[in-house]
Order: C-alpha cells, then structure tokens, then sequence
C-alpha cells in the first residue's frame, strides 16, 4: 500500500503540471502489470490451453485421418468407455500405484538415510555430497539406456556380477513380465535419491542443535533422538519431499519407455505410457486425452496436499 | 582439488575421535560407489565398443575412442540440436519469468497471490498431458518439428520453476533500494534492467542453470513434437539409436557419455547454484 501511495508523489513532484492522480496510478498500473503479463499469457497457452483442450479432446473422435480432414467430431462418452472397457487401463493403473508408492519409498529412506548420515561432520563430506547428485543430473532417457545394458539378462554387469557370488546371475530383469515393474521401481529409486537426499539434508541443517545437546544430556539413544527429536522437526520438509516426489514419479515417461518401452507384454505399462501409447502409437488421441484426465484428476488430488504443506511452510 | 585443500584443515579443527571420522569419509566413498556405479559403467563400456553383445569387461583395456568416432558421426549434430534447442529454451524462459518473478514479489497488484497459486499448479499438470493438446495445436500452427516449437514446450518445463525461485529472492530486496532508483529518474523497466536483474544474479544463474537441464534432458517433447529427423535432440537420437544398433552398445554408451558432459560440467561449476536450486525452487 506504501508504494501506491508514496508513488504518486514521487511522479507529481517530478512532472512539471500535476496530472490526475487517478490516471496516474491507472497508468502505473498498467506499466507494472507489462511486467508480468508475458508470463501469465505464456502458462496460460502452455498450461491452461492443454488442460481445457484434453478435457474437450477426451469427447471427441480422432482418428490416424483427423490431421488430414482436421474433422474430430465429438462422441459422447465413447472414449471414455472405450478406456475404461479396456483391461489395459486397469493394468495401467495398478502398475502406476505399485511404481509410484514403490519408488517413493525407496528414494525416502534411502535419501533420509544418507541425509542423516551426511549431517554428521566428516573430511570430504561436502565433495561427496555433491558427487552424489550427478545421477539426478543425467538425462532420464540415458539413465534407463545405461540400466538397460546393466540389467541385460545374459551380458549385463548385473547378472555377471551375481553369479560371482554365487547367487544364481540369470534373472531376467527387464524381460520377463514378473521382474520388470521390480527392475523399473529399482531404477527409478536411484534416480529419486539425490533429490530427497538433498532436500532432507537442508531440511535437518535447520534444526537446532541444542535440541540435540537437550537429548544427549538427558541420555536419549540415537533411535530415540531420531524418533523424537529429528522425524518431528522434519515434519514440513517430508511432507514436501514426499508430495513433490509423487507428482513426478506418477508421470514419469521417458525413463519406462528407455528400460522397457512398457513392456513386456504391458507389464511396465502405466498411466503415463498408455497415454503416450493411445495418442502418438495409435494416434486415438481421444482416448489419450481420458487417460491424461485421469492422471491430471490423481495429480490434482495431490496437489491440494502440496499446496497446504506450503501454506504452513511459507510466511 | 579443493577437498585436498581443506580435508587436513578439517581435520586438525576436529578435537575428537579423528579415526570415526575418517570412517564416515570411508563409508561415502563407498555409499558414492554405489551411487556412481552406473554412470562409471557408462563410460567404461563407451571405451569398449568390440563387445557388441557380449559381457563387458570391469576396466576398459586402452583407449578405443571408435565408440565415440561413430557416436559423435552419428549423434554430433544432435548434440548441436539440444544445445540451440535448450539455450533458446534458457532465453525464452529467463525473459519471460524474470520480469513476472519481480512484478510479484515487489508490485502489491490485485491477484498477485491467485497468479503465485496458478504458478504452483503447473508445476503439477503431467508433461504428457500437455504435449497430448500441443501436439494438435501445433499441428494447425505449423511447429511441429520446429525448433522455435521445441524451445517454447521446453521453456515450459522450467518457467513456473524459475518464477517461483526468482520470486522469493526477489521478495528480499529493499523496497528503498527501489524506489531510490526511480527518484533517481530511472524508468521502472530501467530500473529493473539496471539495478534489480543485477542483484537477483545468483537467482537468474540457478533458474537459467536449471532450465537449461529441464531443456536438455527434456525426452518427451523431443519425442511427441517432431514426426521428421528435422529437429532432434540427443535424448531422442539415443533412444532411437538403441532401438537401430542393439549390437553396438558402445557407441550408444558414448553418445550417452557426450549427453551426460552437460550435466557433469554444470555440476562442477556451479555446485552452489545446483543445491539452491534444489531446495529452494521447491521448498519456498
């Protein structure tokens, strides 16, 4: 409010004829609103527009020949139907549930382990610690080209280095339709765990350490300290670690196609690639758009968690 | 180099138990081996490109850079294509979210805190949704397989993040540092240009840092954009390429390597930027 009233002056001062003040904030206004409508107009069209659009597109027929006649008449609910119909869908969903709570806890733990482990003070813990990041900075897509060649049933390092041990060395990781899911979780827990790693570890920079000194005073054992002391703290920074993890493992795309293109036999198949599939392998983009619904419809669900976790957060 | 530097430091500073600390530092070396694994696995089969389907040996026996020589005959002008692709994705992005992250944290405008909310909600809508609806949209546009087309979807992944990370450093600067200089008779976008942009530095380099990532590793775009080979980026030529050359993992593993370059260079460079980023793009 200070500005709006402060500023006025300032231009009346400035200005040789004292203009009308009203037109003068009207104009001030616009100027400053200059400053921020390129970004509105720009996540309207990339974020708005989609969104309206998939919904519309989910009611209507499009076929291989739409992009030549440009005709897509609407339908009905015949997508919808078509999707829900289809044992695929299914599939797919239960394939996401499995993927998505299976890869946030394991990047979790891992990631809150090693964020404790690197709150202690040790040489080279700082190297080390950004070390650690670099998977999380390689291109989804080559991180499941790279795991692609390691899990080879019959060459990769993987199964090599199993036999070695002598704990069999023939699991066919990505081929067969009961170990993929596993293998694909297993991956993607690798690459979630630098994110939570490093968002815990700021997390647990912020609390006190005379909470700790209390706890060692009063003879609390670490599991105690941890349960008592650490988790509570932490509380926030979890909530947001956990719902920010979701809302990007519950569409991941590029790293399922590299490992395993959904396969074998739809094994690995979820949300994220039956849309991809219905809309660019068949070309049904009214079907992809139902399956996109229902992925933005479960997104959405989480982002109400995320916003009241930032709402608490923030000032 | 510099961890030899202020590992002795570190240590003389330490009062107790020195040997417990070394076997934390003994203990993450190997908890990075672990983590590290693959990407070194990357590289080594890269140095091997003879194997073909075979078993990869653990060390690489010399130097055979033929991996890399097909790689970089096959894949080079796709590399170039992700680098123009992502810096325009990184120009794109900067001027459309710098100017926005500063009008919200400094101008007291109605609907403000409804754009911040909007801003948050994006980040949320799953790409592939969007790339369903783009996808006819460019179509009727004429930027399918464009790179204008590629560089504006890319922005897009790093925009709401790079408002919302300017915004809250933004929101620390004086209101009087401001205003000072408009007394001063600069403009407010002079002001902005000259006086704002400049102390929002560590901002601007973290947003652009991390667009430029959200651009290069983008996959999905890449993929569901482009019909043609007009415009392809590394990460759709390395998953083309392990459908075409099964046989010859070494030359997809360089092309691998080459496309991880980026992200290692950006890495050591700008550690801090990189942690900032992390945290503060999703915390604030």
């Amino acid at each position: 409010m200070s500005t709006t009233t402060a500023a006025p002056a300032l231009v009346t001062a400035k200005t040789a004829k004292p203009p009308n003040p009203a037109r003068v904030r009207r104009r001030r206004r616009l100027a400053q609103w200059g400053f921020i409508a390129p970004a509105v107009i720009f996540m309207a069209l990339f974020f708005g527009y989609p969104l309206v659009r998939n919904i519309v597109m989910s009611f209507q027929d499009y076929a291989p020949s739409t992009f030549f006649t440009g005709e897509s008449p609407f339908n009905g609910t015949d997508n919808w139907s078509k999707v829900f119909n289809d044992e695929l869908f299914g599939k797919a969903l239960v394939h996401t549930v499995l993927f998505t709570i299976g890869s946030l806890i394991g990047q979790f733990c891992v990631g809150l382990g090693l964020a404790v482990f690197f709150n202690r003070r040790f040489p080279l813990n700082g190297v080390l610690r950004s070390l650690i990041l670099l998977p999380w900075l390689v291109p989804m897509v080559v991180s499941g080209v790279v795991w692609r060649r390691i899990l080879d049933q019959d060459t990769g390092v993987l199964n090599s280095f199993l036999g070695t041990l002598g704990l069999g060395g023939d699991t066919p990781w990505l081929t067969s339709t009961s170990m993929a899911l596993i293998s694909v979780i297993l991956v993607n827990i690798w690459i979630g765990i630098p994110f939570n790693m490093v968002i815990l570890y700021g997390g647990l920079q912020e609390v006190p350490k005379e909470l700790y000194e209390a706890a060692s005073l009063d003879g609390a054992s670490a599991w105690r300290t941890f349960r008592s002391i650490t988790l509570p703290m932490l509380r926030p920074v979890i909530t947001v670690v956990l719902v920010l993890g979701f809302m990007s493992t519950v569409k991941i795309l590029d790293l399922i196609l590299a490992l395993t293109d959904g396969g074998p036999a739809d094994s690995t198949q979820t949300l994220g690639t039956l849309t991809y599939q219905n809309s660019f392998v068949q070309l049904d983009f009214g079907a992809g758009a139902v399956v996109g619904n229902i992925l933005i419809l479960i997104s959405a669900v989480f982002a109400v968690f995320y916003l009241r976790a930032n709402r608490n957060e923030g000032k | 180099m510099a961890s030899t530097v202020r590992t002795p430091a570190a240590s003389t500073r330490s009062t107790g138990r020195p040997k417990r600390r070394w076997g934390a530092t003994v203990f993450g070396v190997l908890v990075l081996c672990v983590m590290l694994f693959p990407l070194y696995w990357m590289v080594n089969t890269a140095l091997q490109p003879e194997s073909g389907l075979l078993e990869v040996d653990p060390v690489p026996h010399g130097l055979d850079l033929s991996g890399f020589r097909s790689a970089l005959t096959d894949q080079g002008g796709n590399l170039l294509t992700s680098l123009a692709v992502a810096l325009g994705a990184v120009v794109i992005c900067l001027a459309v979210s710098a100017p926005a992250a500063y009008g919200l944290a400094q101008f007291r405008l109605r609907g403000t805190r409804t754009i911040v909310f909007g801003t948050l909600i994006t980040q949320m809508v799953p790409g592939i949704v969007i790339a369903n609806a783009l996808y006819s949209a460019y179509v009727d546009l004429g930027l399918v397989n464009s790179y204008a087309g590629l560089m504006l979807a890319d922005a897009s992944l790093g925009i709401p993040f790079a408002i919302v990370l300017m915004r809250s450093f933004m929101v620390a600067i004086p209101r009087e540092v401001i205003e000072a200089a408009e007394v001063d008779g600069a403009g407010r976008f002079r002001t902005f240009v000259r006086v704002v942009l400049p102390m929002s530095r560590n901002s601007l380099i973290t947003a652009g840092l991390f667009s430029f990532l959200y651009a290069w590793s983008d996959f999905m775009f890449a993929l569901t954009l482009n019909t043609t080979d007009d415009v392809k980026p590394i990460t759709l030529g390395i998953y083309q390429y392990i459908g075409a050359h099964v046989g010859d993992w070494g030359s997809v593993m360089a092309a691998s390597v080459l496309s991880a370059v980026p992200a290692a260079v950006l890495l050591v460079l700008s550690q801090k930027y990189i942690a900032a980023g992390i945290t503060g793009g999703s915390v604030k």
